[in-house]
């Protein structure tokens, strides 16, 4: 199935939680913030928030900046 | 105990000198430049993850958080919509609700557009985050920004990035005379001397990025900031002499050698 993750349409095995989907992708979840249909979801909740098809998710962590 | 403490919504902090984290040649040396600058403070910015290469090292792996604190931005916002879900995304990554807001108005000029920074201001201050809004060297933005319930205002001493120096001296020293909260200068600074001045002119503490990482040697100059902001506060609280337009001698005028006796 297809999301859509930081901007660009990848596929997926199917619907996951946002822990599943971070460690498909590798991605430490203490460094990141997420946010799935415009909605932030809190570190406690990545076990029981599920990414479905189309659904809209955006994975953030901090870069240098001023 | 510190007689003159730096505190914004309740923190005390050593350090009235924030720094940033962009711009650096590698991690090493902008650790090194963090050590050296003094600063408790440091900024960072929110972006995406990159999904297919992650290769790359966290720069968070190169920040000592026990020792800094984080304090996420909005760069590159422009809209108060966009800058309140990046403040969002940056609470969640960072786990504090504290944060510098940007909402930019102009890209070549990098100016804040006040109208939407303090429509965000409001959102979030509802929301219970400490908001730190970059704004104009403008008193009555200023003015509504502190309205709103900005922890602290940060005008610009000159455009992001510019090394230009305190543009306008007097509008930094009204601002900072008419506010209740705390005036961080937050961008334009080019060397020592700009912090000196911003300081001298009553900040209470200046935001700078550029100046240090993109300095030919950025340890030194953070060094020669830090020294700077403490310089010119110290000479704020001193007291400066006024200015006069004509001498007014340091040396007694009676008693010089070969004048004749009155």
């Amino acid at each position: 199935m297809q999301i859509r993750l930081n901007g660009e349409l990848v596929d997926i095995a199917g619907p996951m939680t946002v822990s599943a989907l971070l460690a498909h992708y590798a991605i430490d979840p203490r460094r990141v913030a997420v946010e799935h249909n415009l909605v932030v979801v809190k570190r406690a909740a990545y076990d029981e928030t599920l990414v479905k098809e189309d659904d809209e998710v955006e994975v953030v962590n901090f870069v240098g900046g001023g | 105990m510190n007689a003159d403490p730096f505190v914004i919504a309740g923190r005390t902090f050593r350090s009235r000198l924030i720094v940033g984290t962009g711009k650096y040649a590698s991690n090493d040396i902008m650790v090194k430049a963090h050590e050296a600058s003094g600063a408790d403070v440091v900024t960072v910015a929110v972006r995406r993850v990159n999904i297919s290469d992650r290769t790359k090292p966290s720069m968070l792996d190169f920040i000592d958080a026990s020792r800094y604190f984080l304090l996420p931005n909005t760069a590159g916002c422009y809209t108060a919509a966009d800058a309140i879900r990046t403040a969002r995304l940056g609470r969640e990554a960072g786990l504090s609700s504290w944060v510098k807001l940007e909402v930019i108005g102009d890209e070549r000029t990098l100016f804040p557009d006040n109208e939407a920074l303090l429509e965000a201001t409001r959102a979030l201050v509802k929301d219970g985050f400490v908001v730190l809004p970059y704004t104009s060297d403008d008193l009555i933005a200023c003015k509504k920004l502190q309205d709103a319930g900005a922890a602290a205002v940060m005008p610009l001493g000159a455009p992001i990035g510019s090394g230009l120096g305190i543009q306008n001296r007097n509008n930094i020293e009204i601002i900072r005379e008419a506010l209740t909260v705390p005036m961080i200068v937050d961008a334009g600074v080019g060397t020592a001397s700009d912090a000196a001045v911003a300081m001298e002119l009553g900040a209470d503490g200046v935001l700078m990025n550029t100046a240090i990482a993109g300095a030919a040697d950025p340890v030194a100059m953070a060094e020669a900031m830090k020294l700077a902001v403490e310089a010119g506060r110290l000479a704020f609280r001193a007291g400066r002499i006024p200015r006069k337009r004509y001498a007014s001698a340091s040396s007694p005028v009676e008693g010089l050698v070969g004048t004749p006796r009155t």
